[in-house]
């Protein structure tokens, strides 16, 4: 005969165990639900706040250069942010009347994913793209100068993926390629060759 | 009386034998003319070269779709009241008559003109040819509309001419595979016809030679074929050899000794010659040197260079002027693009490695700047090659520095030609995709003036630059190729 004490503290066990498998069943469930109702709109810039001097990497068109320029910006605390206001910095100038290499009205940079291990990824808006001139030379003048910016003022960035609107795309507006990673040594290689104008 | 009867009667039969010989002359000519004014299409494959008749509906060409594909494949048909579908090798494609949408292979497409079905016959229009073949067929097409030639894959035979000046002087043509052109002959011209062979146009339809007997040679295409005409100041005759590779036309023995002109002769048929007279001697197996990649095509027009100038078009021109320069310098020479089509980096990229070639040149326009830019690799960041199988994205890694001495040789011929140069690395496919020294040619107005990149003067000095180069630095691409 099995006592009493015995049965009862069995079915407790059942029950939790019951319980828990449920518990553990939905879980899964609940976790994708709440991404979804995240805000996936990019922080905005701070207004005003302490300055620090960047090394910003201009294009120019009617050299076919690329030239280091400082420039005292706002910069907020998390990397990410810092990034993302980087470009922006370096798309004023573009976008300014005066731009030595201008890029097409409305273009903006979404947002810039700083993915470890040393993975950057830059997403322009679709005008960005579809905007810009093409040739092989005004292309690359563009990301490596994007580039190169990031990766000068943001330690460990070794690879960077350029999106258009949050979806790879083949070129930038023709010529260059898009779908692959740049490798930022290479790509610091080709900004040299870039700032030593024949 | 008797007299006038006979009169009459002879005045009757020499009316009758007028409208014999009147109406046999009119029948005759009648008969002659059907089937050459009769349009044709040709078509050029590596399965079979065949022309079939094109039909007009509405003022537009159409071609039945099933006897295109019948000499190429596997190809079955069925008609269902205004559906009809066509199996080709495994690729179901669904027509409706009278509309433009189709399905092939699963995917939507929109023709240019309706499709048409006739007595179970389904017809498509010939400007639709070049959208619908590469996805059916699988594969790159070139299809010169204009003179209703269609190339499918790299079939194109290129061939050089050139006049050499011994005596008398003699026009020797180099084809990349064996040809057997209708020949005619008459006052100042002889005529080569190429119906069966994909013989395409070198750099410029009119070759010039350094010649007082041969000056001259035009090169057209017209009803699905080819056709050179070799202008000479003496009646000349064609010889063939190498297996007929090699055309070469010269004046027979007898003018040639005379050394005059000869009073014109009536045209005539030259039979083929039955043994052919051995020339030069030519490699019985076509390697390409260099292959010559006209950046953009077909729905890609590429930058904007000028309202009416579209860098497609500019770089389909550079391209054949670079063919005629490097085939001119003994180098053979294959150009992925030899018309209005459009080409993927991933299939500009395999038909270059396939090409087994030395050397890989695309060509580029840009308004921005002046001169020539010339462009060597800036490869990704790589997965790495898994044993023999190298990394697609990185397959240019191991040939970049054979590449770099490319892109030098041709750097010193721009400037030897007082054309300024920069040489730069760049993000551009398919150049990391190649497997064989690889080099992008960007083509700048020489000064501010962006309408110079259409002028054939210009164009002409940056290929002859560019091929004066490639032939400087040969040898080192020569022991670069494995």
């Amino acid at each position: 005969m099995i006592p009493r004490h015995l049965m009862i503290a069995v079915l407790v066990m059942i029950l939790v165990a019951l319980v828990m498998g449920l518990y553990v069943w939905r879980m899964p469930q609940r976790a994708s639900v709440h991404p979804t109702a995240a805000n996936t709109q990019p922080l905005a810039p701070p207004a005003s706040g302490p300055t620090e001097t960047v090394t910003l990497y201009v294009a120019y068109d009617d050299s076919g250069s690329l030239h280091a320029r400082a420039a005292s910006i706002p910069l907020p605390g998390g990397r990410q942010a810092r990034a993302e206001d980087l470009l922006r910095a370096l798309l004023n100038i573009y976008l300014d009347k005066s731009s030595p290499h201008p890029l097409g009205e409305g273009s903006e940079i979404r947002a810039v994913y700083l993915v470890d291990p040393g993975l950057a990824v830059i997403d322009v808006n679709a005008a960005f793209a579809n905007l810009h001139r093409s040739g092989v030379l005004v292309e690359e003048l563009t990301v490596t100068s994007l580039i190169e910016t990031l990766s000068a003022n943001l330690q460990g960035i070794t690879r960077v993926k350029i999106l258009v609107d949050g979806n790879q795309r083949d070129t930038l507006a023709g010529h260059v390629d898009l779908t692959n990673d740049f490798d930022v040594p290479a790509v610091s290689q080709l900004a040299a060759q870039l700032q030593n104008v024949p | 009386m008797n007299f006038v009867i006979a009169d009459r009667s002879r005045s009757r039969y020499k009316r009758l034998l007028w409208f014999t010989l009147i109406t046999l002359a009119f029948s005759t000519a009648v008969s002659n003319a059907g089937p050459s004014d009769e349009k044709r299409i040709s078509i050029y494959s590596s399965a079979a070269n065949y022309s079939l008749p094109v039909h007009e509906h509405e003022g537009k060409d159409y071609v039945g779709l099933l006897e295109m594909l019948e000499p190429l494949g596997r190809v079955s048909a069925k008609s269902t009241g205004k559906q009809w579908k066509l199996f080709y090798d495994e690729v179901p494609c669904e027509f409706t008559t009278d509309k433009r949408e189709v399905r092939v292979g699963g995917n939507d497409l929109n023709l240019p003109a309706n499709f048409l079905l006739e007595n179970g016959r389904g017809l498509v229009s010939l400007s639709s040819l070049s959208t619908l073949l590469p996805r059916i067929l699988g594969g790159p097409v070139t299809f010169n509309e204009a003179a209703r030639r269609l190339f499918i894959g790299n079939v194109a035979v290129h061939f050089t001419a050139e006049v050499i000046k011994t005596t008398p002087p003699k026009l020797i043509m180099h084809f990349t595979s064996p040809v057997n052109p209708t020949i005619a002959t008459e006052p100042g011209k002889l005529r080569m016809e190429f119906t069966h062979e994909a013989v395409v146009p070198p750099g410029s339809r009119l070759l010039t030679f350094q010649s007082d007997v041969i000056p001259s040679a035009n090169f057209e295409e017209m009803n699905g074929a080819a056709e050179l005409v070799v202008n000479s100041k003496v009646p000349v005759m064609a010889t063939f050899s190498n297996d007929g590779r090699t055309i070469t036309v010269a004046p027979p023995p007898t003018v040639a000794t005379e050394n005059k002109a000869t009073p014109p002769s009536p045209r005539t048929m030259t039979p083929m010659p039955a043994a052919p007279n051995p020339v030069t001697a030519v490699p019985a197996v076509v390697h390409f040197f260099a292959v010559v990649d006209a950046g953009h095509g077909g729905d890609e027009r590429g930058a904007a260079l000028t309202d009416q100038l579209a860098e497609k078009d500019v770089t389909l021109a550079i391209a054949r002027s670079l063919r005629q320069e490097l085939t001119s310098r003994g180098l053979t020479t294959m150009m992925l693009r030899d018309a209005d089509i459009t080409l993927t980096a991933d299939q500009r990229a395999s038909l270059a490695n396939s090409a087994g070639a030395s050397i890989y040149i695309s060509v580029h326009a840009s308004s921005q700047g002046h001169g020539v830019r010339l462009y060597t690799s800036l490869l990704p960041s790589s997965k790495g090659n898994r044993g023999p199988f190298l990394d697609w994205n990185t397959a240019q890694a191991q040939f970049l520095q054979v590449s770099q001495a490319a892109e030098e040789g041709i750097a010193e011929a721009l400037k030897s030609a007082n054309i300024p140069v920069r040489s730069l690395s760049a993000p551009l496919r398919p150049l990391n995709n190649v497997a064989t020294a690889a080099v992008a040619v960007e083509v700048a107005p020489p000064a501010n003036d962006v309408t110079q990149l259409g002028s054939p003067t210009y164009q002409q000095s940056i290929a002859t630059a560019v091929a004066t180069g490639v032939v400087n630095v040969r040898d080192k691409l020569k022991v670069a190729k494995p």
